[in-house]
């Protein structure tokens, strides 16, 4: 196994996972419960794709891609904010949702139910390896962006503070309801990030094609405890499992299904509190009147 | 609340109202022929590029040709394919047509309701008991299965003859028998013309997402590129999109699977394994028209057209002339039987 290989694979395929997880960190944070990842995903893919079919610039789908996560993101936001419906329920209506418009849009715009049409994209030189696309850069940095976002800005404090206590933020003035809007839309509009990544690199969007990569970002979010670099180092862990199932698959030293529950092991453990307490906000998931 | 609960309701019985809608008679068309055929097509509907326009291509020659009457319904996520399925034997439809091995026990279990409707299921998934006997469909329903597994060792020889790198890979979608029917194929077929061909095989994973995994599709191919495999063939859904991507990112070859996917990526697709679900579905309905339908296990290989690969315009440029006679060979040889494909790995 060729090191540089096996670390230029890692990074690409955790990508999307760092998008996705820095979303659901900055929700969480403020108290919403980020089922939806996935449906923001799947919608910013396929705006993604949309916007860049019809402009041929690539640069525009990445701004319908996240205008494309915003919409759901704001439908997300009034149903769990405005009219405090359960974050849970939604979530996964949200998910369903996106699978539903998606698929719809797909027969509407591209009489395909199955995938797009080719459309342009980020990288595409052999020998770089898909370093040459800007939005994996954009992945890398995405986590240490919002660590400083959330732990040194005004408005990271903000966050912290509605998810923690919205009485105490309330009680000094700080609108728990709009920090939290502004969290939501903060989120939908970083994991679909993550999904139009996934499309802009296949060149198409095909039907549903985040493949649950949504829940593994969950999954990274709960794993590092809430926290935007433990969440990113928990996506290279996951990504690195994911590496090792794809490179010593055929090999027939270890059966692939093995591999394949390696994150989802580990997040059972760090929920059984093995590795840590994993402490979630305090008012996570909790309807404020 | 209340208002909500009503609100819901309400849609809830607009929603299923509309589950019983159907065009009017005027708009039926050929009302001539006393033969009524429903389909119920598979998660995607039309347009899926693969069997539901397969099944929708070979009920649209039985029209034309036959003047069959026909009506399709596409079900949405989830459980209301049994409800498709219902509400078309209710009717009294001739023939009621599932597409796709998901439909096997609703198949069965309707099958016994309705023993005076004919029913055949593409892709039919048989049972076997205890001992790994086959357990038969009931009586008034044909399953109607493919020999995939010929169609891959042809394309695994042609695999192995155009690549010069004694290295080919396989790319799966879920991991289950029904893959590994390709996979055993596309092995036998590369090792017969090529004993010292190293084979990679992987499989996208091991739920139903495996299939609809373009970015993991992607992935594995490149791995397998960069291991210096040339040639790949995918029997993974829209996963293999990312095989298709992978191929034009590293100037290499793959082969398609279910229909002609050269549209894909034009210039890397070698071939494609084709499955004929129009000829398959066209035959079940023709039969019915003849009074000939008869329950069974129906099997369709190379030998009834009911798998292939694809030779034409479009990548004769790719395979040499010495190479297609080769697999020609090698496919009538199959049809006479001197060749026994294996089924599993």
């Amino acid at each position: 196994m060729n090191p540089i290989s096996f670390v230029t694979q890692m990074i690409r395929i955790a990508i999307p996972y760092l998008f996705a997880a820095s979303g659901g960190v900055v929700a969480e944070r403020a108290g919403i419960v980020s089922l939806t990842l996935e449906g923001f995903m799947l919608s910013g893919a396929f705006a993604a794709v949309l916007g860049t079919n019809y402009s041929g610039s690539p640069w525009v789908g990445v701004l319908s891609g996240v205008l494309g996560g915003l919409i759901f993101a704001l439908i997300h936001a009034v149903a769990t904010i405005r009219y405090r419906a359960d974050q849970v329920v939604v979530g996964v209506a949200i998910n369903l949702l996106a699978i539903g418009v998606t698929r719809f849009f797909l027969k509407l715009f591209f009489a395909s139910s199955s995938n797009s049409p080719r459309v342009a994209g980020f990288g595409g030189n052999i020998n770089m390896a898909g370093f040459d696309n800007p939005l994996l850069w954009l992945g890398i940095i995405v986590a240490p962006v919002m660590a400083f976002v959330i732990y040194k800005t005004p408005f990271g404090l903000r966050v912290r503070a509605v998810g923690e206590h919205p009485d105490a933020a309330e009680s000094v003035g700080v609108s728990v309801k709009r920090v939290r809007y502004a969290a939501v839309a903060l989120s939908g509009m970083l994991a679909a990030l993550g999904g139009v990544y996934l499309a802009l690199d296949q060149h198409q969007f095909t039907d549903q094609m985040t493949a649950g990569r949504g829940f593994i970002a969950i999954s990274a979010v709960i794993f590092g405890r809430w926290d935007p670099i433990r969440a990113a180092l928990a996506c290279l862990l996951f990504a690195a499992a994911e590496t090792l199932q794809i490179q010593l698959q055929g090999s027939h030293a270890i059966p692939s299904q093995f591999i394949e529950m390696i994150p989802y092991a580990l997040v059972i453990i760090a929920l059984a509190g093995v590795v840590g307490r994993a402490i979630p906000p305090a008012a996570l998931g909790r309807v404020e009147d | 609340m209340r208002k909500l609960i009503l609100v819901t309701s309400l849609l809830l019985a607009v929603h299923i109202a509309l589950l019983f809608t159907r065009r009017s008679a005027k708009a039926e068309g050929k009302e001539t022929s006393s033969v009524r055929i429903g389909i119920v097509l598979d998660v995607g509907g039309r347009g899926d590029k693969s069997f539901n326009d397969g099944a929708y291509a070979g009920a649209d020659s039985a029209t034309r040709m036959l003047g069959s009457n026909i009506r399709f319904i596409e079900p949405g996520e989830g459980a209301d394919r049994e409800a498709g399925l219902r509400l078309l034997a209710a009717e009294g439809m001739n023939l009621v047509i599932g597409v796709g091995f998901i439909f096997t026990d609703d198949l069965a279990n309707l099958a016994k309701e309705y023993p005076n409707t004919a029913f055949a299921g593409i892709d039919y998934a048989l049972a076997t008991d205890a001992n790994g006997n086959v357990i038969p469909p009931p009586p008034n329903v044909a399953a109607l299965k493919f020999r995939e597994e010929e169609g891959s060792y042809l394309v695994g020889a042609l695999a192995a003859l155009v690549g010069h790198s004694k290295k080919v890979g396989f790319v799966g979608g879920m991991d289950i028998p029904l893959i590994h029917k390709f996979e055993a194929g596309y092995r036998a077929g590369v090792k017969k013309v090529c004993p010292d061909c190293q084979i990679i095989a992987q499989y996208a994973g091991v739920t139903p997402d495996a299939f609809k995994n373009p970015g993991k599709g992607k992935e594995l191919a490149l791995s397998q590129y960069n291991q210096g495999v040339e040639v790949i063939f995918h029997a993974a859904g829209s996963t293999g999109q990312g095989v298709f991507e992978a191929a034009r990112a590293t100037n290499k070859l793959a082969i398609g699977v279910d229909s002609d996917q050269n549209d894909e990526a034009p210039g890397h697709v070698l071939t494609s394994m084709v499955k004929g679900v129009n000829t398959v579905t066209f035959d079940a309905i023709s039969r019915v028209q003849n009074h000939t339908f008869k329950g069974g296990i129906y099997s369709f290989g190379l030998k009834e057209g009911g798998v292939g690969y694809i030779y034409d315009n479009r990548n004769r440029a790719l395979i040499p002339d010495s190479v297609h006679a080769r697999v020609e060979e090698l496919k009538q040889e199959i049809i006479a039987g001197r060749i026994k494909v294996p089924s599993s790995r």
